[in-house]
């Protein structure tokens, strides 16, 4: 497993729950021979998607992520803004993403009443959409840590693994082909995540 | 739903909880605390060291990278920021947020920095309130070991709200440690001046506080006491849950 780093995610937090399940994996940047290798990829994120997406593509890092996954077809897991990266466009910022998935990143609507604060920040559970064999055998009601003030609008209804609500219904989790991509947090998750993690690694075999 | 966040402080290596913000009692080893916090599939979990400011000491990095290492929760920690730098090697070490609190009240620039930098989703800012002595309101105290006078209250929320925070802790001075009841007017008048989410710390002696916490419009609770004591005697026992769910 490579977990892609590109200066802006939690790449700690992945590592040690790698670690903790026993996955061999290195964490690289720009080395593309590591990334075109590897089984599976990891793509982390936290903070501002305009400012990723400018260091992804400054670096590199971007082209060589799009050749891994659409033309090398290497199953990848982007989590929180790693996911988002992987959208078309964002309205953080009003820029494009890698475009590795028809979808679009939406800022939450404003609660006139103040009710639901953003970020949604918290546990919430999420419903399974659809069938498909990385979800099979997954722990029952899972419920997952998320911390995000934007989210992924699914073009495609039919790429939508999980959704979730927070005033707006949202893609918790989308299922394209190799591609994958969550809007929680599974490396801090507890159980729940560690189960994800699980899935996928099995799935990238 | 509503998290339910332990409140660990640290003095040096030691696991401690205060009263009223004095009288640090010993409680145990941090690590030791973290993993049975982490097998109690816990919320979420707030660090705080709280001498590193008062000392001049800057976040003890290996203590917490420990600390973090085996939790599958989100950590917050918070003592002795001062600079982007500091922020920088908190978030490589695995902790999610981080808090701000005399750093902040100094120079308030430095959550527009950090938020600009890493997103107002890991930036939150903590404040410690107390009780004006005359008529009603509250006051924003720094550095409290001097008690000093820093600011009003609802103009302090939104300075720190608009610079980018992402959800704010008030820590409830005069409530801290006595485990006898919650401050419901200060928790209503934060949640309905902000739009970001608010944790409320302070006071919480049994499950149906933290139920008044959310019901009052706190996004989370910090529990201390109430979740490392048991009984009269305040026997050292550390214990979890979140009545909300």
């Amino acid at each position: 497993m490579v977990i892609i780093d590109y200066g802006m995610g939690n790449v700690g937090s992945i590592s040690n729950m790698l670690k903790h399940i026993n996955v061999r994996h290195s964490i690289e940047s720009t080395d593309s021979s590591k990334i075109f290798s590897a089984k599976g990829l990891i793509l982390p994120g936290v903070g501002n998607f305009s400012r990723a997406m400018s260091i992804l593509e400054s670096s590199g890092v971007g082209e060589i992520i799009r050749e891994a996954v659409l033309v090398k077809k290497i199953p990848i897991l982007g989590i929180c803004l790693g996911m988002q990266l992987m959208c078309k466009h964002s309205e953080e910022g009003n820029v494009a993403g890698l475009g590795l998935i028809d979808a679009d990143v939406v800022k939450f609507s404003k609660d006139s009443s103040n009710q639901l604060k953003v970020p949604h920040m918290g546990w919430s559970y999420v419903d399974i959409v659809k069938d498909a064999p990385l979800t099979s055998g997954l722990l029952e009601n899972p419920r997952f840590y998320f911390v995000h003030s934007y989210f992924v609008k699914c073009n495609d209804k039919s790429d939508i693994l999980m959704s979730c609500s927070h005033g707006d219904v949202f893609t918790a989790c989308f299922l394209k082909e190799n591609i994958m991509g969550c809007q929680f947090h599974p490396e801090k998750s507890h159980r729940f995540g560690i189960d994800l993690f699980q899935h996928f690694i099995a799935w990238c075999k | 739903m509503h998290r339910v966040i332990p409140v660990l402080s640290l003095i040096e290596e030691d696991l401690v909880k205060t009263t009223k913000f004095k009288s640090p009692n010993y409680i145990g080893d941090p690590i030791n605390a973290l993993k049975i916090f982490n097998a109690k599939e816990v919320d979420e979990l707030l660090l705080q060291d709280i001498r590193a400011t008062k000392t001049g000491r800057s976040p003890k990095i290996e203590l917490i990278r420990d600390i973090v290492s085996e939790a599958f929760m989100p950590i917050a920690y918070g003592g002795g920021i001062s600079n982007i730098g500091e922020i920088d090697q908190l978030f490589k070490n695995g902790v999610e947020k981080i808090t701000l609190n005399s750093a902040a009240i100094t120079d308030p620039n430095i959550v527009k920095l950090a938020s600009d930098n890493y997103g107002s989703q890991s930036i939150v800012v903590s404040l410690d309130i107390k009780k004006n002595f005359f008529g009603h309101g509250y006051r924003v105290v720094s550095n409290s070991w001097i008690n000093k006078f820093a600011s009003g209250l609802l103009d302090t929320l939104s300075k720190f709200e608009d610079l980018g925070a992402g959800e704010i802790i008030v820590n409830s001075i005069e409530n801290d440690g006595c485990m006898s009841g919650i401050d419901v007017e200060l928790i209503k008048l934060c949640s309905d001046k902000l739009s970001i989410p608010l944790v409320y710390v302070g006071g919480v002696g049994c499950k149906g506080d933290i139920v008044k916490s959310m019901e009052a419009g706190a996004s989370a609770t910090g529990v201390g006491s109430f979740f490392v004591y048991k009984g009269a005697r305040k026997a050292v026992l550390i214990s979890y849950c979140n009545p909300t769910q």
